[in-house]
């Protein structure tokens, strides 16, 4: 679904390169996580994915479903089937979540040559899926993200990924800041949405996610390239031994 | 202090012709005449340094001798366009006015014992409507006021009675039609009872695209314990001159709570003036304005705590394109008396153009001891993180930065309380954004 190939990317208008050679493949149904030490480049990846204008991808190919997305705007990215869970959501005055998510799920539906959904069935889905993600129905009165508590904001961004039902969800550290109750809800929205046809990226710092959501592969990120690949097992070992053994592996290259 | 310059002889001629051809009686012929002398003493002020007030505005264009009052009869105006084309709701008491003239016709006012709502020229001799009109915009207190006095003719006098409440809300719609160059000088004044609570709105539709000039005064007296809830519509054209002058007397306790609207004319001026002149009065003024192209308004609001306990907001917020500018002047007064006086101010701009400018500032001006005020004001572009955030949902940009637009001016429009006038702006918003968004950079 995702290929990856030596993928270099700075941020805008500076010689800072994040990522140096990064290269991954996500097939389709498989839950990847990437995990790194702090200023690994591991946001930068995921920021990468969708096209944030603050970086410059120098060298290297993304492919999703075997089309170059790199000359694509994020919006196109989006409705190709990428979405980003975002690690610090953008407060949207005056836009409440009800509208923000109608009008994404119209163009999505728009780009797949079907009609919007009527206000009374989207509304229909809105409060189910309010419910089931856990938020508060008073807080998604008010205008989007506004006044939200960290894990607010992120349980508002699974509520987004589950009506939005994308092909590949990459969650930026959506784990950081919640408490165990909240790392729950974010786990059961995941494991809810796995099906063999989607696939997910879950970037993280902490192995505790992982106990709630079980990768297929495991990627270690240091310093803008990937330096071990592996099973659940490698999750295990970063929590037991922390980044330190791959940092000094990574140096001595 | 605002400076004499040479002016066009049409307004002297004009306001003869009209003192000739539309006489009236004595009490306001002299009340014309006095606006007329300071007028003619100090034509239009200019937009020179050092000139505080009106530094931003440049009002040569009326200088020029080319605005000409009406005289004739007013074109004719169907009921359907009205309701088209303005804020219209047959449960309003609607009083209209075509090119500044009063239309008994198209007007709707319900009997109602406890509001009289009537064309200025039958109040002649209503004793409420002598003591207090030119009372607060007085006819010598700047060149417009002195203009709007000067041609007195046709207006609107609403009269609320002592703890009168519930009435349907009271539409002063001024309409101008097709015509260039045309100058017209709306008047109102609304006076509420003891403890009485009414809605007014003031509307000012151009059902063409020349350019007018259009210089209202509105006067709200509001007396002891009474509650006016206010809103001003601007949207004429983007040719048209609007210079609109509001003055507001508090009395204690009393409640004034305005929204006003802009969609930007060439160039216009808000400017609104507050006198909570008694204890405990209170008064929110809230404004929304949009302009693109070259256009240029200015709002002009100030508030003044004459006595303790009083509470006021100014909350006022702009949407600016093309090569537009805006000024959001706002003050607050409080004097030494005004213990325990509340204010806060904020003005917050979205930029769309780097060729957009907006001035904006708020000020406080304290001479009591026990207050408690704030003030801000932003001016910012559409924030790229949030663009970002948008079209990561498959949203694009342009339909990302819309609804960034509309959600920044929905805080204002939210505000307004009455139906039929909130769909109104909202639906000129939503007309209004592609064309801001095509003059976005």
């Amino acid at each position: 679904m995702l290929q990856v190939t030596d993928l270099h990317a700075s941020v805008l208008d500076t010689d800072n390169e994040i990522l140096k050679g990064l290269s991954l493949s996500i097939g389709a149904g498989e839950v990847h996580a990437i995990m790194g030490p702090n200023g690994s480049g591991k946001s930068t990846f995921a920021n990468v994915l969708l096209g944030r204008p603050d970086y410059v991808v120098n060298s290297g190919t993304v492919r999703f479903d075997d089309e170059d997305i790199l000359g694509l705007f994020p919006d196109q990215r989006a409705l190709r089937g990428l979405f980003l869970a975002f690690q610090y959501p953008a407060e949207i005055p005056g836009v409440r979540p009800w509208q923000f998510l109608k009008a994404a799920l119209d163009a999505k539906r728009a780009y797949a040559g079907e009609k919007p959904l009527s206000v009374r069935d989207f509304s229909k889905l809105f409060d189910e899926k309010v419910e089931a993600v856990g938020i508060d129905p008073d807080l998604v009165k008010r205008s989007l993200n506004e006044g939200f508590s960290g894990g607010e904001k992120k349980r508002n961004e699974m509520l987004q990924l589950e009506m939005l039902e994308p092909r590949l969800a990459i969650l930026d550290e959506t784990d950081s800041g919640l408490d165990v109750d909240a790392l729950k809800i974010v786990a059961e929205g995941v494991n809810n949405l796995r099906s063999p046809d989607r696939s997910f990226l879950i970037v993280t710092h902490y192995q505790r996610l992982l106990n709630y959501i079980k990768p297929d592969v495991v990627h270690i990120l240091v310093d803008g390239r990937i330096v071990e690949t592996g099973g659940p097992d490698v999750a295990m070992s970063v929590e037991n031994h922390g980044y330190e053994q791959y940092i000094k592996a990574a140096a001595a290259d | 202090m605002t400076l004499a310059t040479a002016r066009g002889e049409k307004y002297a001629a004009d306001f003869k012709a009209l003192t000739e051809s539309r006489p009236v009686g004595d009490w306001m012929a002299e009340l014309r005449q006095r606006g007329w002398d300071h007028f003619d003493s100090i034509g239009f002020p200019t937009a020179r340094r050092g000139n505080e007030l009106w530094k931003y505005t440049n009002l040569a264009t009326l200088d020029r001798g080319k605005f000409g009052f009406q005289l004739d009869e007013p074109n004719s105006v169907s009921a359907e366009v009205l309701r088209e084309r303005a804020p219209w709701s047959d449960d309003w008491n609607t009083l209209v006015f075509i090119d500044g003239r009063y239309s008994k016709a198209l007007s709707q006012v319900s009997s109602d014992d406890g509001v009289q709502a009537l064309n200025l020229t039958d109040a002649e001799n209503n004793e409420t409507f002598r003591k207090n009109l030119g009372l607060h915009a007085a006819a010598d207190e700047n060149a417009f006021s002195a203009l709007n006095t000067a041609f007195l003719t046709d207006g609107a006098f609403v009269q609320i009675s002592d703890n009168h409440e519930g009435t349907s809300p009271i539409h002063l719609l001024f309409v101008t039609t097709p015509a260039s160059f045309r100058a017209t000088y709306p008047r109102t004044l609304v006076v509420a009872g003891t403890n009485s609570r009414a809605t007014v709105m003031e509307s000012y539709i151009g059902l063409g695209d020349e350019r007018g000039f259009t210089a209202p005064v509105a006067e709200y007296v509001l007396n002891s314990g009474s509650g006016i809830d206010h809103y001003r519509v601007l949207v004429e054209n983007e040719e048209s001159f609007h210079i609109g002058i509001t003055r507001v007397y508090q009395s204690d306790n009393s409640t004034f709570t305005s929204t006003s609207f802009a969609l930007g004319p060439k160039i216009g001026r808000n400017d609104v003036h507050v006198l909570l002149d008694a204890p405990g009065a209170e008064c929110t003024l809230n404004g929304l304005y949009l302009t693109t192209g070259d256009q240029h308004m200015d709002n002009h609001i100030s508030t003044t705590h004459a006595k303790p306990h009083g509470t006021s907001h100014q909350f006022f917020k702009g949407v600016l394109s093309g090569n537009s500018r805006a000024v959001f002047s706002g003050r607050v007064l409080v004097e030494k008396d005004a213990q325990k006086t509340q204010a806060f101010q904020k003005d917050l701009n979205l930029i769309l153009s780097h060729g957009a400018e907006i001035d904006t500032k708020p000020s406080l001006e304290i001479y009591a001891d026990d207050v408690q005020c704030a003030h801000g004001a932003t001016a910012g572009h559409t924030d790229p993180e949030t663009l970002f955030y948008m079209q990561a949902r498959g949203i694009d940009k342009v339909t990302a930065q819309a609804m960034l637009m509309r959600g920044f001016a929905s805080e204002i429009v939210d505000l307004i309380g009455v139906d039929g006038i909130r769909d109104y702006v909202h639906g000129v918003v939503e007309e209004a954004i592609p064309r801001l968004q095509a003059a976005a950079d």
